[in-house]
């Protein structure tokens, strides 16, 4: 994806970010010198490399299925903006 | 369904897996407790906490794909699926999307997975589904919509959920019931999930559309949500293949959209159409280090149950019994466990099914109990097929001995004995009493020497009668036919 096709006001609406018309510019300057430096990347022979998921060359961090204690509730309503019968309540939203 | 259209039909199908802890943190899993009891940083996607996978929710999502026959790969990550909504509070969900854990793989349909009425006019029999993936993610958490606002809870949340995508080989909103009941059984049977639907735990979405059969490209994808139960995605299928067919009939041109499923009015009613459809922009999730399957496997493949299917097959060959017996002793895990308890090394393993699938069952039902519960022991249900099967007590007998066994937990054998029912077996006993009888009944002796074959009855009925039901009624016809010779 080239700078020129970069859709800034689409991206900003995915992430919920409202954006004026110089920040979209900005942006889209800031994010197409990103994308060029990817581009880069992209033109790099990799053909002896072994492909990677992951910037460490670490595998299988993982830990038992063992119940550990969990937050008091009222510690973990603490930040709800209201709450009601130990539920976080928030704006009415419909799916 | 009208003849010349044809259906399409993928399902997704999201299950609970049976861990302890969740996904990435080491709440419990509970179902059913008080709100937001079981959350801590990590679940409740407070700044900083960083997640460490649960190695059983890997291994039991290994296993489910090594019971469908599918591939495991060597190496898997996790990926962010990036949405907005207040069930998710870090504004990602992790799952995989690239490199899912388990790839192909299917699911068998055998007959006795359709839907009862549809069992005797099958359209594809011993048909297999083909899966595209296995995955897991971590589940969201549940929200409970009010007047005015949205309550949530966190339990559910972070909890480990597998999610199986078949591919869209699904005909016919049976063959979708099929699906799901041969699944859930296998989820059932390696101890993956309890797979109950009504609690959620085995949740489905479902694709579909409709095209005329000489059409080569597919009609617009239909999702349909809020399928509680197996029956309702049945029916929601045939409300909605058929309201698809009507409207492309009406010459309504249908576009990709999402409906809800309402069970009580019987009819799907628009969610969202395509133009508000999501855009995830997954990407690797680098507070997760990817997986490297090969060091688990070998204790996963030590797990590995026998499938429902497999059992089925086997009971057919090692007992002999009818598709249909074993169909019915393999649903049922503990079931097909009792039975064959009771029926290895025994001479009649048909009859043991007989009545495990007649007497137990119905016994344990009018009770309350399962079979776990029962009072009968297979060895004496063993035992008593034995007496039955030796002639030793008359089948209407061993009826009423199976029912005192019942409600009593006593041995066959001692039963027999207390209630005096063995049956008389002892030739000379049984002669003595065949003489009485022919002494004492003269013109019926005189009809069946003149040729009247059918007056032996009337005899071997006096002496069954003598015997207080007791005599051996083969030998007593036997003797009888020695007498009067």
């Amino acid at each position: 994806m080239s700078s020129e096709d970069l859709d800034v006001e689409y991206v900003a609406e995915l992430a919920r970010i409202r954006l004026t018309p110089e920040e979209v510019a900005t942006f889209r300057s800031q994010l197409g010198h990103v994308l060029e430096h990817v581009a880069r990347l992209n033109r790099l022979n990799v053909a002896g490399v072994e492909p990677t998921a992951h910037s460490f060359p670490i595998y299988n961090v993982f830990r038992a299925d063992e119940v550990k204690p969990s937050l008091p509730r009222e510690e973990a309503l603490a930040n709800a903006p209201r709450q009601a019968e130990g539920l976080f309540l928030v704006t009415k939203v419909l799916d | 369904m009208k003849s010349d259209y044809t259906a399409t039909i993928g399902l997704e199908v999201h299950v609970q897996l049976k861990t302890k802890s969740k996904m990435f943190c080491g709440c419990a899993v509970a179902y059913g407790a008080e709100p937001n009891v079981h959350t801590c940083p990590t679940c409740l996607g407070l700044p900083g906490a960083l997640p460490v996978m649960n190695l059983e929710a890997l291994k039991l999502t290994a296993l489910t794909g090594l019971m469908l026959k599918c591939q495991i790969a060597p190496v898997c990550k996790f990926d962010r699926k990036n949405y907005y909504y207040p069930d998710m509070p870090k504004n990602y969900q992790i799952s995989q999307y690239d490199l899912p854990i388990c790839e192909r793989g299917e699911v068998p349909l055998y007959d006795l997975a359709y839907p009862k009425d549809a069992q005797k006019s099958i359209a594809n029999p011993g048909k297999r589904v083909r899966l595209i993936r296995i995955h897991l993610e971590e589940d969201v958490a549940k929200s409970f919509h009010f007047e005015s606002s949205t309550g949530i809870d966190f339990n559910r949340a972070g909890t480990p959920l597998m999610e199986i995508v078949s591919q869209p080989d699904i005909e016919l909103p049976e063959e979708a019931f099929a699906y799901l009941t041969s699944l859930k059984q296998a989820l059932i049977y390696g101890g993956v999930s309890d797979a109950d639907m009504e609690k959620g735990q085995l949740r489905c979405d479902v694709n579909v559309s409709v095209r005329k059969r000489t059409d080569a490209a597919y009609g617009a994808k239909i999702e349909l949500k809020n399928l509680n139960s197996i029956s309702g995605v049945r029916r929601a299928l045939a409300f909605e293949i058929n309201r698809q067919i009507e409207a492309l009939e009406r010459g309504e041109t249908l576009r990709q959209e999402t409906r809800r499923w309402d069970d009580d009015l019987g009819e799907t009613t628009l969610m969202r159409t395509k133009e508000s459809a999501h855009d995830y922009r997954y990407f690797p999730d680098p507070d997760l280090l990817p997986v490297r399957t090969e060091v688990f496997l070998d204790e996963v493949r030590s797990r590995l149950p026998e499938t429902p299917w497999e059992k089925r097959e086997r009971l057919e060959k090692d007992y002999g019994l009818s598709a249909y017996d074993a169909g019915v002793l393999a649903d049922d895990r503990p079931l097909s466990a009792y039975f064959e308890a009771a029926a290895r090394g025994s001479a009649r393993p048909k009859s043991v099914a007989n009545y495990v699938m007649n007497d137990l069952l119905s016994a344990l039902g009018a009770a309350g109990q399962t079979v776990e519960e029962c009072p009968v022991r297979p060895e004496d249900l063993k035992a008593l097929v034995t007496l039955v099967d030796e002639g030793r007590i008359n089948s209407k007998q061993g009826k009423d001995v199976f029912s005192e066994m019942f409600s009593t937990g006593v041995d066959p054998q001692t039963i027999v004995r207390r209630k005096g029912l063995q049956q008389e077996s002892d030739l000379g006993a049984i002669e003595a009493l065949c003489r009485e009888v022919i002494a004492a009944n003269p013109k019926v002796v005189e009809d069946y020497r003149g040729g009247k074959s059918v007056s032996i009855n009337f005899l071997k009925g006096q002496v069954m009668k003598l015997s207080k039901g007791k005599a051996n009624p083969a030998l007593v016809g036997e003797t009888l036919q020695r007498l009067l010779s």
